[in-house]
């Protein structure tokens, strides 16, 4: 079967800067110089769209215009040095530039937030500690992207795995158990203070290796399903293990507390070195925020770089070839069980360490996060984003995390002075986040930075799966 | 030919399902020596739950027909059928409110009149919701991944919700308290009341009617074809895109019943109880065998059951706290174990 290729809304644009550099450009020039004027072409109509053609209704709609322009030049100029040169052409280092050059500016996010402009409609930008929530996001969405982006295996309860994780720093990193003292290489905590207390990072680590060994307890019976039945299962785990935590304040009338029910585990403990504590920071430099916004960096790039590789290792291939084809793939001597446990182990862990790590910056765990709704709102970003498609996902994952911290309150605020209306749109949040999957499954269910393979698949179509396989074990 | 070293995968086979039988087994014997205990200790709590469930059960049946419906069509989970009952319920309860003014407490002939005719708007407009649906969020992705109507049906399902939300804000709205409350019977402590009768009642007719439609007509011969195998009907000249709008619209219908009922019977309604309750539903078609009409009204009067007894008996009962978990775990046995359902033939396909 042929590829059909969708004609898209920019194909006028692309061929328009095909005619411009074959009128412009010599003949002799090089692939580099087409690549170069072409990206400049593209740069330079960002630039009038920006300027010329938005500028009139955004001027309208931020208060101080002028400041906006300045703003909106200097980010247009960054634009145009991460975008326009050949980077990736650089022998050796090329291709590592550009995430190194997005990693500084991530990283140094703290020192010129308080300078930046009002965006038009949305308002300010997100600002540290949302930059944190964003960040956690976007580990959790990574990680169900190995599960349903690598593997396609539609993952509903993905809550679960961030529940566990949360739970475990706030049983081991907290007073809850407070017949025991126990402590262990924690900062900030003095050594009277009963309950047990073990270093953060030593958590982290922990919350990851058991939020996999969760992953695997529930994937071994269950992986065995396929597609939507598979689906409906990890949705009833995604919903049982809330149910334990909430009604965890007396399990099953023994009067055992273990996760204190709807009231949450408060408060956890912070990650430090030595006398140096999160939770305080130190001095002006390293203020809280700022500390758990760059570790939190750290762990972002700690995933990508175990997502990146592991696409790309055997155990990779084979999760790609399981997902376009299962009966093949298992013909081909892919061992189904074993890999898709593993597909669910590796989302499950980072899940864990974001839950694990989520739950230290807010110093709270409560079973109220843990809905339904929150497994849909990580599902939503990797399918918005692209999934299978590890850019594509911190894309959608930082988007809709920052709406559903900031940006829908302040679009709302704006859609509400500017038209009169009374809406509060936060409260739909989750209707726009369904209008979200519905439009992004209808007219681009590749996601927005697709992955090639993905998109071939959605456009082509794969064999039909059957429901279930009981041949196989 | 060498065939004595062969043999070993097969008698490994039959091992583990063994195991899996004797383990599925053990749990049903637990589960009945459960409700033994309780019957023996309180005969009377015992049956008065059973009826309760028996209700409720009926509802639900209501509710997981028109997910077995379209599964047995689409191979789709509709996740958006919850959502579309929950309207329905707030759909009967605004019309029997607004249009035709029955107040609580009210009886007499206008009241039932008023209640079948909200039963009729009701299921119109849950029938049309639900074919909409259909038409706009899952027919473009036919030929797409399995994975894509399923994400639109999630999506369309929040959506609901939030027109719900919308429409009648955040809280429990109260529904007009109509059915009669006085004891059909009251045998020996057990009672019986005509709210739970008249659900029942109600269930009845409308999945006879089903029946007959599904079985008898040529529409519902449509339907059994398309299920079979779509390409082969539309090669029969059945019109499969009419069929599976034409199931949909009885999904929906039934949907719309079910709504009508739950807030006779419950009074009040949320906006986000439609998707629990159709999470249990779902469960109760798998339970029966999804894509088997019989299976689903079995699997929802067990669900029903499971689920009343679980909240109304006294002796090591989990308690309604836990009845979500107990039903998703039921849901997760089932389909590690028997995925093709209580009712339901074992092919590859699970169909």
């Amino acid at each position: 079967m042929a590829v059909r290729r969708r004609t898209g809304f920019l194909d006028p644009v692309r061929e328009w800067i095909d005619e411009l550099e074959g009128r412009i450009l010599p003949e002799t020039a090089g692939p580099v110089a087409r690549l170069t004027f072409r990206r400049a072409v593209t740069a330079a109509i960002v630039f009038l769209i920006t300027f010329v053609v938005l500028a009139p209704i955004f001027n309208y709609a931020t208060s101080e215009p002028g400041l906006w322009r300045g703003a909106a030049f200097f980010t247009w100029l960054v634009f145009v040095v991460l975008y326009v040169p050949p980077w990736e052409r650089i022998p050796t280092i090329g291709p590592y530039i550009r995430p190194a050059m997005a990693f500084g500016l991530a990283f140094t996010y703290p020192f010129y937030v308080s300078n930046m402009f009002d965006i038009p409609i949305f308002g300010a930008w997100p600002d540290v500690s949302t930059g944190v929530y964003m960040l956690v996001f976007i580990m959790m969405a990574i990680g169900l992207n190995i599960v349903v982006g690598y593997a396609g295996l539609l993952d509903l309860g993905y809550v679960a795995f961030y529940a566990i994780g949360s739970y475990t720093v706030a049983w081991f990193a907290s007073s809850q158990f407070a017949g025991v003292n126990v402590h262990f290489w924690d900062t900030g905590v003095g050594a009277t203070v009963p309950g047990i207390h073990i270093s953060i990072w030593l958590l982290l680590a922990l919350a990851g290796v058991v939020t996999a060994l969760v992953g695997i307890l529930i994937g071994l019976p269950t992986l065995r399903l396929r597609g939507d039945y598979l689906a409906i299962v990890t949705l009833g785990f995604g919903e049982i293990l809330p149910q334990i935590a909430r009604n965890g304040d007396d399990l099953f009338g023994t009067g055992f507390n273990l996760t204190n029910g709807p009231n949450g585990i408060v408060p956890i403990d912070s990650p430090g070195f030595g006398s140096f504590n999160y939770l305080t920071g130190s001095g002006t430099f390293f203020t809280s925020e700022r500390l758990f916004f760059w570790t939190a960096i750290l762990l972002v790039l700690f995933t990508i770089f175990c997502s990146l590789r592991l696409l790309d290792s055997r155990l990779g291939r084979a999760w790609v070839a399981i997902r376009e084809d299962e009966t093949a793939a298992s013909a081909m001597g892919v061992p189904l069980m074993r890999t898709k446990t593993w597909a669910y182990a590796a989302g499950a862990f980072f899940g864990g360490i974001a839950g694990a790590y989520y739950a230290s910056f807010k110093s709270a765990t409560f079973p109220g996060d843990f809905f339904f709704n929150i497994s849909v709102f990580i599902l939503c970003m990797v399918i918005l984003g692209g999934m299978g498609n590890i850019w594509g996902v911190i894309l959608g994952a930082a988007f809709l995390s920052y709406l559903d911290r900031e940006g829908l309150a302040n679009t709302g605020a704006w859609l509400n002075q500017h038209l009169s209306l009374n809406i509060e749109v936060p409260k739909y949040e989750f209707g726009i986040f369904g209008v979200i999957l519905v439009l992004t499954m209808l007219f681009r269910p590749e996601g927005l930075i697709p992955n090639t393979r993905r998109k071939a698949e959605f456009e082509v179509g794969v064999h039909d799966q059957p429901l279930y396989d009981v041949t196989h074990e | 030919m060498v065939t004595e070293a062969r043999p070993q995968p097969v008698s490994h086979l039959r091992n583990r399902v063994s195991l899996t039988a004797v383990g599925g087994l053990t749990l049903v014997v637990l589960l009945l020596a459960w409700l033994l205990v309780n019957f023996v200790k309180t005969p009377s709590d015992f049956l008065e739950v059973f009826l309760i469930g028996l209700t409720t059960g009926c509802i639900y049946a209501l509710v997981a027909l028109g997910y077995t419906l379209v599964y047995g069509i689409l191979e789709l989970i509709n996740f958006a059928h919850g959502d579309v009952f929950m309207l329905g319920g707030m759909v009967s309860a605004t019309v029997l409110a607004s249009w035709f003014g029955v107040a609580s407490g009210d009886s007499g002939t206008i009241v039932w009149l008023s209640i079948f005719g909200t039963l009729i708007v009701s299921m119109a407009f849950c029938g049309i919701l639900n074919a909409s649906i259909e038409f706009v969020a899952y027919r473009p992705l036919r030929g797409a991944p399995r994975l894509a109507p399923l994400i639109t049906a999630i999506g369309m399902s929040f959506i609901l919700q939030n027109v719900a939300l919308a429409w009648k804000g955040p809280n429990y709205i109260e529904v007009v308290d109509v059915l009669p409350h006085s004891n059909v019977f009251s045998i020996g402590g057990v009672d019986y009341q005509w709210n739970k009768l008249i659900v029942i009642l109600i269930t009845v007719p409308v999945l006879l009617v089903l029946v007959w439609l599904v079985e008898r007509t040529r529409q519902g011969k449509a339907m059994r074809a398309t299920a079979q195998d779509r390409d082969a009907s539309a090669m029969m000249g059945i019109n499969v895109n009419r069929t599976i709008s034409f199931t949909f619209l009885i999904a929906g219908g039934l949907a719309g019943a079910a709504g009508l009922l739950y807030a006779l019977y419950v009074t009040n309604i949320r906006y986000d109880q439609g998707f629990q309750l159709g999470l249990i539903a779902f469960t109760a078609a798998v339970l029966g065998g999804i894509g088997n009409l019989p299976g689903a009204v079995l699997g929802a009067i067990i669900i029903g059951l499971i689920q009343a007894f679980n909240e109304g008996l006294s002796w090591h009962a989990p308690g309604s706290d836990w009845t979500q978990s107990l039903v998703f775990a039921i849901l997760i046995l089932i389909l590690v174990f028997r995925p093709e359902g209580l009712l339901g033939e074992r092919t590859p396909e699970g169909g």
